[in-house]
């Protein structure tokens, strides 16, 4: 599967990555070049095998359902760019 | 053209569990900004999620309540987004492997009838932190503790068809999830909120029309006005010869309408994968059974057995059993006063009626159970009539107060000594020689209605603490002696 520019463009936006123009052509070769190893893995017959969707032979650990860790807001807001009030700022949103 | 509305909705209800679904950072509304967050709500590298065993229960819980299928195997997604409320950059979902499969819930309609409601799925899934748009210094403020509160998300089949359908399932979930524990249901402060997916096609057509999606309604008075609006507005643009853009929009409750949010083309694309950081969830027959036998009474059997041993009409039995407060307070009113049908009465009449005038929920009805139960206990031994008995609730609502102080201040006691009854009578016959004629040459079967007039003369004269019963009979008894 080859990749148009206008792909990487949107990928560039679902993931908030800038990509400059005049690389955009060589993210599309790239890219597809993975995706054509993709392509190969995909020819393996996988007719009758469970998807897996994860590697180890386990399960998940549960946790009791208890308050364990105190406020550690001024621990966190000591290493944000930006805060005020208690708040984390970030440049602005508009919905 | 005839339109037929198509609704789905999508229910997230906050879990009542004490801490977040993946960090042991503690729950709660309305704490100081970022005081209740971990180093996994904040999404910082190399901090691993660990699921809560209590939120597993509860989903589990309402798979089971629901008659659902309870899967025994599933999986952790991740939906990936960016905002910066989810600093991790997804949202720790389900996507192919939910909790809870295919269920149903019974709606009673309006006529009485019942109908039956598909549910698609459950899914447990991680709430996002919230966004603050007021101007800091040209920024937005981001307050994280609501970041990976736990959610269960209860996706419906497209099988309502107005707004009043949409507003009877919330309700009866609502019921649910209060009755079997596993959220407050506390809709103004955001633990139960829904989505709309609402379309329209013309009456008769198989193909679904394009729908729009309503976003975060948060009171069942919303989900009516807001489905109502969205589906004019549909019928206004495709009437036009218009065409209906999918997207996603929110309702405006102070201008009553609907406005686009943000395109969903992009943002539409989730990219969902398995999260590698958390392992499958695997559970036993064991379980899901053990859960399934410690369930509490549902409201439809509650419902049933209001019908069956209080000898309530289905309808009232329907109504009182809707949310697990409303049926409580019933219940505790009957306790008090040992009459469910004037109880019943009562909760679903004056009760009713007040808290809609008033906008107020039965948790914070002013008049409490045992108040009511004490006024309802004062009508049937004939201390007060009807109408007193409405005064009192009325102060009841207005200011506390004990009914039976509010009585005697407000004279409100019935006469029922029959002498002084008897006096009265006599009075008003004395100065109404007219009225007494005509009542005598009237026709037999017409002098019921007349005596309407003696009655009010006398309930007047009592300021209205007269035993309307007794007045009635003794009335004709005397002017019939006079036929």
């Amino acid at each position: 599967m080859a990749l148009e520019n206008a792909d990487i463009e949107k990928i560039a936006i679902l993931a908030r990555l800038q990509v400059i123009n005049s690389e955009t052509n060589d993210y599309a070769n790239s890219i597809s070049s993975i995706l054509s190893l993709i392509d190969q893995m995909q020819q393996v017959d996988t007719d009758g095998v469970e998807p897996l969707s994860n590697p180890h032979d386990a399960t998940q650990r549960l946790r009791k359902d208890e308050v364990t860790c105190d406020n550690q807001r001024e621990a966190f807001i000591a290493i944000a760019p930006a805060t005020e009030d208690g708040l984390y700022l970030v440049p602005k949103v508009l919905d | 053209m005839s339109w037929e509305i198509v609704i789905g909705l999508e229910i997230h209800v906050q879990l009542a569990t004490k801490s977040k679904l993946f960090s042991g950072a503690k729950v709660g509304f309305g704490a100081e900004a970022n005081t209740q967050t971990t180093l996994v709500d904040l999404g910082m590298p190399g901090a691993l999620p660990v699921f809560n065993e209590e939120a597993l229960r509860m989903a589990v819980t309402f798979g089971t309540a629901i008659n659902a299928e309870v899967c025994k195997h599933s999986v952790f997604a991740r939906k990936n987004y960016f905002y910066p409320d989810s600093p991790k950059g997804y949202q720790t979902s389900q996507m192919d492997h939910p909790i809870v499969g295919l269920g149903h819930l019974d709606i009673q309609l309006e006529d009485g009838s019942t109908k039956r409601v598909g549910v698609t799925r459950a899914h447990l899934e991680e709430d996002a932190g919230k966004s603050l748009h007021e101007d800091y210094d040209g920024m937005t403020g981001i307050d994280l503790n609501r970041s990976s509160t736990p959610l269960l998300e209860i996706v419906s089949e497209p099988d309502m068809s107005n707004a009043k359908e949409a507003v009877a399932y919330m309700r009866k979930m609502h019921a649910i999830v209060t009755t079997i524990g596993i959220s407050d249901g506390n809709m103004a402060e955001g633990s139960m909120r829904c989505d709309a997916n609402v379309s329209i096609r013309p009456k008769g057509q198989q193909k679904l029309g394009t729908r729009a999606e309503l976003k975060n309604i948060n009171s069942f008075k919303f989900i009516e006005r807001a489905i109502n609006v969205e589906v004019q507005r549909q019928i206004d643009i495709l009437e036009d010869g218009g065409k209906i853009a999918q997207e996603t929009r929110l309702y405006d409750a102070d201008k009553n309408e609907t406005r686009p949010m943000r395109s969903k083309e992009e943002a539409n694309d989730y990219r969902y994968f398995p999260c590698p950081d958390l392992l499958p969830v695997e559970i036993d027959d064991a379980y899901i059974d053990a859960i399934r036998q410690s369930l509490p009474e549902l409201p439809d059997q509650r419902s049933a057995r209001f019908v069956d041993q209080l000898g309530l009409s289905e309808y009232d039995a329907g109504v009182l059993s809707s949310s697990r407060a409303l049926a409580d307070y019933f219940e505790a009113v009957v306790a008090i006063c040992n009459d469910a049908k004037l109880s019943a009465n009562w909760v679903t009449g004056e009760l009713a009626k007040y808290m809609n005038q008033n906008n107020v929920e039965i948790d914070a009805a002013p008049v409490s159970a045992v108040h009511l139960g004490q006024l309802i206990s004062r009508v049937k031994d004939d201390t007060i009539n009807s109408k007193g008995a409405k005064t009192v609730f009325d102060e009841l609502w207005q200011q506390a107060g004990e009914v039976d102080d509010i009585i005697d201040a407000n004279g409100l006691k019935q006469v029922s000594d029959m002498g002084a009854i008897e006096a009265m009578i006599d009075e008003v016959i004395a100065l109404s020689p007219k009225q007494v004629q005509q009542y005598v040459d009237a026709e037999v079967e017409k002098r019921s209605k007349m005596l309407g007039f003696f009655m009010g003369q006398v309930m007047k004269a009592s300021k209205g603490s007269a035993n309307p019963g007794q007045v009635n009979g003794l009335f004709k008894k005397k002017l019939d002696e006079l036929c």
